[in-house]
């Protein structure tokens, strides 16, 4: 085994580990901290692919900026956590049965693939933001779902606004 | 001696493969001792911050400061040091013991984290990640987690208190942070930190872009949470806020990661905006390079003890206003009109376009300030006066804001009388 392949698989039982327990514990706050704790550990799988630019956004924004805002709402909710809460809902079966559907359509995805096993082709020469950047404003790449992103989130945005500021108050 | 840290990489690689290690594992063992020095090194650099930091606030506040142990009081730290590592170490018993413990440990790695990617010298930098500015503010989110960590499983009230008000600056000012580090992105049009500093080879970006600078610099010290932003701690109004239940060594860290944090800021002030390790004579000498870091460093470092020592506390509704207010539009424009002049001055002399980038920062800061007087000020107890209240005081009466107006008529007439007295017929 390489020392690779070693840490591949360090940083992926600790990010399963992480994400079970995200889901079994009690306290609400401990699981948004091993959510956090998950995040980390993918991040640290993206490093290892040399996708320095997926580690840090996924460190910047869902480790960072999102799980902060989770842990935040939580914190405030202190009434909801504890021993008595109830971990389960009466829709849990739907949601087993969605689920299993997912991972077994990724599974069957990725079996239709025949890399596995091949030594991964070396990258691109040449600075991957860069590349990456200029495909996002390239019209013949990825421009056009690029704007359509920022749609969603100016929508995401004003809707918000109009959320926080409640809907009486527009009428004065 | 040119270059001491090439040299010293040369001389243990040589070591290294003398002594039979395989080829293999040489760059392994190199990033392992380049983490712990760079990380022993920021800690071991906390001890004379704080030094250096008491001594220039006393001499601001017309006093000597520690002066007792050592020559100039160098020992003091020490001395302060083996206190906290001696106190008992108190873990309250409604606290979350396993996030109490792990919350120091986040709050000191977010800072020693960003000293992975600082470039000291041309040739001494931990690692040079082609999203180094990216990282900043990833590694920068790992203090804020600590602290929202300590705060919760603190089982405080004051504690948690301090943690709601994180939540509120520190993800606030890491918006018009984020936007800042922008513009020297912008202008390199690179992310790499070594390539920043590199583009700074004509002019810092200080001058191309000084409204960015001085941005970057109220931001950050909001996010290393110091004074005048200490709100997180603000000792009459919430005890200590996060750290209150903490004491001993778990404390000293939240202190060490401060101090350091408040340096780093200093070292990033001057890789982005103050050309690094750039000065007369860094490209042949790459050590003389780490010398005027380290000098343009404790400059930045300085600014911010001056804020500290002579600037009082903000309220929390004035911070939360001039960051979201004021602050992030004034970089969403200027970051659209840099990108605009940058790109349409991409083939003129440099000349040019720097003195371009700089009218373009002065009218920005201009239209702020402009836009700033005609606001309706901020007072402390009519967060959005309605106009009847205005109307009211616009007669000759001083304005009495309406939580004060509310008195019973006796203290009225005693406030009234006390005018009259003032001038005496």
């Amino acid at each position: 085994m390489t020392a690779d392949q070693i840490v591949f698989l360090v940083f992926s039982a600790v990010g399963l580990g992480l994400a079970i327990l995200s889901v079994t514990l009690r306290n609400l706050v401990r699981s948004a901290f091993a959510l956090i704790g998950c995040l980390f550990a993918v991040a640290a799988l993206y490093a290892l692919l040399e996708a320095s630019l997926f580690v840090a956004a996924q460190a910047a924004i869902y480790a960072g900026a999102i799980a902060a805002l989770i842990v935040l709402v939580v914190m405030l909710t202190r009434r909801e956590q504890g021993e008595q809460t109830a971990q389960s809902h009466r829709y849990a079966p739907a949601a087993a049965l969605l689920s299993a559907a997912i991972v077994g359509g990724i599974v069957w995805g990725l079996s239709q693939y025949m890399f596995f096993g091949q030594t991964a082709s070396a990258l691109p020469p040449g600075d991957p933001v860069m590349e990456l950047g200029s495909a996002l404003v390239d019209e013949l790449r990825f421009l056009l779902p690029f704007e359509a992103v920022s749609v969603l989130l100016l929508s995401a945005l004003i809707g918000s606004v109009l959320v926080a500021g409640g809907a009486g108050k527009g009428k004065e | 001696m040119g270059d001491l840290f090439t040299a010293v990489t040369d001389f243990l690689n040589g070591l290294l493969a003398s002594r039979g290690i395989p080829d293999a594992a040489i760059p392994w063992i190199f990033a392992v001792a380049r983490a712990f020095l760079l990380g022993f090194s920021g800690l071991l650099l906390v001890v004379f911050l704080i030094w250096y930091e008491r001594k220039l606030v006393a001499r601001m506040q017309d006093r000597i400061g520690p002066n007792r142990v050592g020559p100039f009081g160098l020992f003091q730290t020490f001395a302060d040091m083996l206190k906290l590592v001696l106190k008992e170490d108190l873990v309250p018993p409604r606290a979350d013991r396993i996030l109490f413990s792990l919350a120091p440990i986040l709050a000191v790695m977010g800072v020693v984290g960003l000293w992975a990617v600082i470039p000291i010298a041309a040739t001494a930098y931990g690692a040079d990640l082609e999203v180094g500015a990216l990282f900043l503010i990833a590694a920068g989110s790992l203090g804020t987690l600590g602290i929202l960590m300590a705060g919760w499983s603190s089982g405080n009230k004051f504690a948690l208190l301090g943690a709601f008000r994180v939540a509120a600056q520190l993800v606030s000012y890491a918006v018009p942070a984020m936007l800042a580090v922008l513009i020297p992105v912008m202008l390199s049009g690179t992310m790499r930190l070594t390539g920043i500093v590199e583009a700074q080879g004509g002019m810092w970006f200080a001058a191309a872009a000084p409204l960015a600078a001085l941005v970057f610099l109220i931001a950050s010290l909001a996010e290393v949470a110091r004074a005048p932003f200490e709100l997180l701690e603000a000792e009459s109004e919430i005890v200590a806020g996060y750290h209150v239940e903490y004491s001993g060594i778990r404390f000293g860290m939240f202190f060490a990661a401060e101090f350091l944090h408040a340096f780093t800021i200093g070292a990033l002030l001057t890789v982005l905006f103050l050309g690094g390790w750039r000065g007369p004579g860094a490209e042949q000498y790459p050590t003389l390079g780490a010398v005027y870091f380290a000098a343009k460093s404790f400059a930045a470092y300085s600014l911010l003890v001056w804020a500290r020592a002579t600037l009082p506390r903000v309220r929390i509704d004035q911070m939360l206003d001039f960051c979201w207010k004021v602050l992030v539009p004034a970089m969403i424009v200027l970051v659209a009109a840099t990108a605009v002049v940058d790109r349409a001055l991409a083939d003129s002399p440099p000349d040019i376009r720097q003195w371009a980038l700089l009218g373009l920062n002065v009218l920005v800061t201009a239209a702020a300030v402009a836009l700033l007087g005609r606001r309706p000020r901020l007072h402390p107890l009519t967060p959005s006066p309605s106009p009847d209240i205005r109307r009211d005081h616009s007669s000759s009466n001083p304005p009495i804001p309406p939580s004060f107006s509310r008195h019973k008529p006796g203290e009225g007439r005693g406030a009234g009388g006390k005018d009259e007295g003032g001038g005496i017929r």
